[in-house]
């Protein structure tokens, strides 16, 4: 378990301070994927920097399965950090190694003889499914590929914890996809535990369990993906998930009415029932629903009708499926 | 087409010896000057502002330490230094003492070198290799150096060619080498023809070093290929 206790963090720039996390805490579960998201800048690099202390906090502490990272002295950090691991953006390979070797260094560093290293770096090649690049240099590999080893490395000396940052934002739509898929894999084999950081909301969704939403060195919202991402309460998180909906007030001026799906209806169109239903005509406005396991999870905007009796009627139908709504201004 | 005294310097092999002298001051010489330079580079990169043991004043001092050897033309450094050599070697003539001098003067140009082939080395895999628990020592040996290599020896090769040169300058004060035979044979004694077989000869080594040290760098470098 990750605990992220009141941490701020400032720095000291030529013009002066600069606070990019102001008191921020978090708890994240052992066996999950949480996902922090947020806009560039908001200080998404330096909580996740916080965590395995790259970036010494300012203030607060971070706790490892309750063990205090600020208060360890530096060589028990550093082997601290062999139980953390992190892979980034721009994947960061040594270049004038084999993907082999990569994947050898950490247990290297960790006083692995050469043999040893190396048939464990075999093992972790195959998992990630790139064994047959391991004699190839990382100018050779794809960024797709690439991040594979990186994964294989970062897992070299089985970490408790892997810390993503921006781990999918310099591949395209498919090759995401497929690290997003291994890295979901490497949660459920290993139980590792995985913090994701990004400013696709894509990604969260695709396989976190938790979120929080960061903006400004803040923690502007948190919960579970299925709750923020249908139902967001601060302004940041609708800006992100919800930017689609924003033009909808240029479209119509009447009032509307968010519907939220959150697995209640399963299989069940429950739009069109309603208006078979309760016999009036709604409009619908713009529809963000993604199905999980057979289940909906999402929202609908719809217009409604001036008729103030078949409003009435729509909110009985809703309320008698125990679906969620509120009125968008 | 040829003047007597270029015929008489050939009969006595004395272009084989200048040949001989100048590669092996001007080898040795690098070698020592890598053997203080390198560390130097080193420290330089490591305790920068934004290096893994940042210590900004002692950075600050050495480089202004530095800084001052590089800013005083190597001639007059040459001069100022020979009784180091004195000190050292007992003597300020010879080519002992020059290789002396030379070492003292091209180490701080060598670790402005180096220095600028560890900045070369992504920042990121350094961060990677922190996140991976490495200690600072580690992250010079196992990073910095491998990951730097390439660059560290198209510098080695070019630090070679300055002090190559040098060690012509050297032929003034009291050394050997194609330099001192351009000066003494060719200059003094108005014979153009042997200054000119002089330079040609220079040239020559430095395209053959030049050629062995990039093919080197080009093999070591795993980054294009
Ligand atoms: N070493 C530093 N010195 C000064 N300011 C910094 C430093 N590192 C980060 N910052 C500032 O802190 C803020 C947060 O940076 P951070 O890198 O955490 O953002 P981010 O959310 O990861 O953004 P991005 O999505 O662009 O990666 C930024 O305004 C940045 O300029
Ligand atoms: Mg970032």
């Amino acid at each position: 378990m990750i605990e992220i206790r009141n941490v701020s963090k400032t720095f000291k720039t030529e013009h002066g301070d600069f606070t990019a996390l102001k008191n921020v805490s978090l708890t994240i579960n052992d066996g999950e994927i949480f996902g922090i998201i947020g806009l560039s800048g908001a200080g998404k690099s330096t909580l996740v920097r916080c965590i395995n202390l790259l970036e010494r906090p300012t203030e607060g502490d971070v706790l490892l399965d309750g063990v205090s990272l600020v208060a360890l002295p530096r060589k028990e950090l550093l082997k601290t950090r062999r139980s953390i691991g992190m892979i980034f953006q721009g994947f960061n390979l040594l270049a004038q190694r084999t993907a082999l070797k990569n994947v050898c260094y950490p247990l290297e560093i960790a006083g692995y003889s050469r043999a040893d290293a190396e048939s464990r770096a075999r093992e972790l090649l195959e998992l990630v499914k790139i064994a047959d690049k391991a004699g190839s240099y990382p100018s050779q590999l794809s960024g797709g590929q690439k991040q594979r080893v990186a994964i294989a490395r970062a897992l070299a000396t089985n970490p408790k914890v892997l810390l993503c940052d921006e781990a999918t934002s310099a591949l395209d739509p498919n090759t995401t996809q497929s690290i997003l898929e291994l890295l979901k894999d490497i949660n459920q084999k290993l139980g590792v535990t995985i913090v994701v950081i990004t400013h696709e909301m894509r990604v969260i969704d695709q396989i976190c369990d938790r979120v929080a939403v960061i903006e400004d060195g803040i923690i502007v919202e948190e919960g579970p993906v299925s709750r923020v991402f249908t139902n967001p309460q601060s302004n940041m998180g609708r800006e992100l998930i919800l930017s689609g909906v924003r033009h909808i007030e240029r479209v119509v001026g009447e009032k509307k009415l968010r519907v939220i799906f959150n697995g209640e209806s399963t299989y069940e169109p429950v739009i069109s029932n309603m208006i078979l239903e309760t016999q009036t005509c709604v409009g619908i406005l713009y529809a963000d629903l993604r199905a999980r396991d057979g289940k909906d999870y999402g929202y609908t905007v719809i217009q409604l009708p001036d008729d103030e009796r078949a409003v009435e009627k729509i909110y009985a139908y809703l309320d008698g499926r125990g679906m969620k709504y509120a009125e968008e201004v | 087409m040829f003047s007597d005294m270029f015929y008489k310097l050939l009969e006595n092999h004395i272009f084989l010896i200048g040949i001989w002298e100048t590669l092996y001051m001007t080898l040795i010489s690098t070698a020592f000057a890598y053997l203080l330079g390198l560390p130097l580079g080193i420290l330089l990169n490591v305790t920068d502002r934004g290096g893994i043991y940042p210590m900004p004043a002692f950075n600050s001092v050495l480089g202004a330490v530095v800084n001052a050897f590089r800013s005083v033309p190597f001639i007059i450094l040459m001069v100022a230094l020979l009784p180091v050599s004195n000190l050292i070697l007992g003597t300020s003539l010879g080519n002992a003492a020059m290789i002396v001098t030379l070492i003292i003067a091209a180490a701080p140009y060598v670790a402005r070198m180096a220095e600028s082939s560890f900045k070369e080395v992504d920042a990121g895999v350094i961060e990677a290799a922190q996140a991976m628990g490495t200690p600072t020592f580690k992250i010079i040996t196992k990073v910095l150096l491998p990951e730097a290599k390439p660059a560290l020896i198209v510098g080695a090769v070019i630090s070679t060619v300055t002090i190559l040169g040098y060690s012509a300058m050297a032929g003034t004060i009291g050394g050997g080498g194609l330099g001192q035979i351009a000066i003494s044979y060719g200059y003094q004694r108005y014979n153009d023809d042997i200054i000119w077989v002089c330079v040609a000869l220079t040239i020559i080594i430095v395209q053959v070093l030049q050629e062995i040290g990039m093919t080197l760098a080009r093999r070591t470098d795993k980054r294009i290929r």
